[in-house]
């Protein structure tokens, strides 16, 4: 006779085929299905995780749809003003450098109100890694313009689209930090397939190697989707950033690490 | 035996961190209060105590850096002059929230605007009534000489850990500038990163498993959290109100004509005094040393006893308000002040209380 499923004899480490992040909290992500916010959170856990760095890292959260990181993180954290990440992670490197530190931040967050900020920290060549989440939109305050909108794209507060006469070019801050002295690994990345979430990940130790190695600072953007904000269905949007995005932000290394 | 200098009241306060432990200075030029910085990079603190001093782009981004490092539980700080402060306005208020210590030194220059690198104090309201958004306060101190100015340095840094709040010595340009004798202490050695996991258990140091983590957040979008933060932010305010009033008193036994002043002015009225007393007049002098707790009972007591209270002040007349309201109608309040970074003169502000209570035969006293 067949032995009857039970719960208990499901749950054995031989079927074990994913589980949750270790380090990520058991709380239910506050992030749209199908945002890439969370996939990013998850690939950043995993390798302090396995470079077993978790009584090591102090992360910052910025201002955006991923303030709340901290809840979701399961590592010590300080929440940031809107754009002053970069600036408050200095001051925890410079007093603590023997911790891992890094900042999370959105586009709104690292290249408009934080522009000062970031390439200061970078131009200081500060060790530490920012993760930029890239969306092209402020999600959280409901899909206004950001530094990073492209041109013609329709927002809240650009309704009949970016007028890049009027309103500017998307800001590539990733290109324009990778030219500092500063900075020792600059690359950008994504998280829509699964060959682009394993290169992201790789991205990331590699960030994190240059800081316990004291290179500077390292700076992995990753062009993400806001699915909400751009009012597409996850696949729709995924499809459109491959689209449009892409060819404004391309994938891959700016700067790599001197050996 | 006794280490006495001659310093400026901005070297002061430099070496008086560093002797007080100080473990980081985050800060952005501006007259008159860039020799902290420049008396900080000269005096190679990494080699010394091992504190960290670092030139930020902005005020901005200091007053940032420092609420990282004050996360750390580290003894940080910053300094700038009336513009700067302003930046700053949105970081304090974040370690307001947080309930994160700090040091923060104003030394004040005439206003508004860009208005001039002299002496004021036109923000008082600023550094007492709160400055930046919500409902917060910061222990101010006010010193009156260059001693002052280095010892607020270590009881800045000890009041800011006591309470887990943001200190700030409201000081100007001409105590910044000033040179006068300084004794000053041993070498206070700076925490050690295993004293401050052990002294302050909130710090972000490293999630160990010993220990839930911690979140320095000023965000719960929950209102009746939000209240209840505020309520316990408003008890620790109380609790400095009852325990933490300083003030000085100048001849003030037989005193018939009261000045409150507090730092520079108070310099002037205190040689006011002098002219006055040799003039046979019962003048005398309340200088208060925080001006947030404010010593709204010292002003009463002394309300009733005299005839007038003349408020002198380098502003239009900031700190009056809280004067008034610790007299509360018992005697007349009246306010002299220069503006734009002019400094009274001993004699002017001694004509002026003859002026307005003296010759005019009290009429401050009651209705007559
Ligand atoms: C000083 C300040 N200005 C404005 C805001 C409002 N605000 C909150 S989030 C945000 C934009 C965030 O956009 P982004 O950084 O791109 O993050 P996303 O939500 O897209 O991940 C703004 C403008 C704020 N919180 N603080
Ligand atoms: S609004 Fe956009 S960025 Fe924010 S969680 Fe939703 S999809 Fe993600
Ligand atoms: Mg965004």
């Amino acid at each position: 006779m067949e032995e009857e499923l039970t719960r208990e004899s499901i749950c054995q480490q031989e079927n074990l085929v994913y589980s949750r992040t270790p380090l990520m909290t058991p709380k239910a992500l506050s992030y749209c299905p199908g945002c890439g916010h969370g996939t990013a959170h998850r690939l950043i856990m995993e390798v302090i995780e396995e470079m077993n760095l978790q009584s090591q890292t102090i992360g910052v959260a910025p201002v955006g749809c991923s303030v709340l990181a901290y809840d979701f993180l399961d590592i010590d954290m300080q929440q940031a003003a809107h754009g002053r990440a970069p600036a408050v992670a200095t001051g925890i490197k410079r007093l603590l450098p023997d911790k891992f530190v890094f900042t999370y931040q959105g586009d709104g967050d690292l290249a408009a109100i934080g522009t000062g900020e970031t390439i200061h920290a970078c131009n200081r060549g500060e060790n530490i890694c920012i993760f930029f989440v890239n969306n092209g939109i402020y999600g959280m305050t409901g899909g206004q313009m950001a530094p990073t909108t492209l041109p013609n794209m329709k927002t809240a507060t650009s309704p009949y689209g970016r007028d890049v006469v009027s309103m500017g070019y998307p800001l590539k801050i990733t290109e324009m930090i990778a030219m500092l002295p500063g900075t020792c690994f600059v690359t950008r990345q994504s998280v829509h397939t699964p060959a682009n979430v394993r290169k992201t990940k790789k991205a990331i130790q590699k960030a994190v190697q240059c800081q316990l190695d004291k290179k500077g600072l390292s700076f992995v953007e990753i062009v993400s989707n806001c699915n909400s904000g751009w009012k597409m269905t996850p696949l729709e949007s995924n499809k459109w950033m491959e689209e449009n995005m892409f060819p404004v932000f391309p994938l891959g290394d700016i700067k790599v690490p001197k050996p | 035996m006794e280490d006495i200098k001659l310093m400026k009241g901005n070297e002061a306060i430099a070496e008086g961190v560093i002797r007080a432990g100080c473990d980081g200075y985050f800060g952005y030029p501006i007259t008159p209060q860039s020799e902290v910085l420049e008396y900080l990079m000269m005096a190679r603190t990494e080699e010394r105590t091992g504190m960290v001093v670092l030139q930020a782009e902005s005020e901005i981004a200091s007053i940032h850096m420092v609420y990282g490092g004050a996360a750390c539980g580290k003894r940080v700080m910053t300094s700038s002059s009336s513009p700067g402060i302003s930046l700053m306005q949105e970081g304090i208020s974040f370690m307001a929230g947080t309930e994160l210590p700090c040091l923060l030194l104003n030394v004040v220059r005439g206003g508004p605007g860009l208005g001039t690198i002299q002496p004021s104090q036109s923000d008082y309201f600023q550094a007492v009534k709160g400055g930046g958004h919500g409902d917060y306060k910061l222990i101010v101190l006010a010193p009156a000489s260059v001693q002052e100015m280095y010892d607020f340095a270590k009881l800045g840094f000890d009041l800011a850990f006591k309470y887990r709040i943001q200190v700030m010595v409201l000081s100007d340009g001409a105590i910044g500038q000033m040179m006068e004798k300084v004794v000053l202490d041993e070498q206070i050695p700076r925490q050690t990163n295993e004293e401050i996991i052990k002294n302050h258990p909130w710090a972000t140091s490293g999630k160990t498993p010993d220990r839930e983590r911690n979140i320095i957040t000023s965000l719960d979008l929950d209102p009746v959290k939000q209240e209840k933060i505020n309520i316990h932010l408003q008890e620790k305010f109380k609790r400095i109100t009852e325990n933490e009033v300083r003030f000085e008193t100048l001849m003030c036994d037989d005193v018939e004509y009261l000045f409150v002043a507090y730092g520079s002015s108070a310099r002037v009225c205190q040689k006011a005094i002098q002219l006055g007393r040799e003039k046979g007049l019962k003048v005398g002098l309340l200088r208060p040393i925080t001006l947030f707790p404010f010593p709204y009972d010292e002003v009463a007591k002394l309300a009733k006893q005299v005839k007038g209270i003349l408020c002198v002040e380098m502003s239009a007349g900031q700190m009056i308000e809280d004067v008034r309201l610790g007299a509360n109608g018992a005697v007349k309040v009246e306010h002299f002040g220069r503006l734009g970074g002019i400094i009274p003169a001993p004699d002017e502000v001694l004509n002026r209380m003859e002026e307005i209570f003296i010759s005019k035969n009290n009429y401050g006293r009651g209705t007559n």
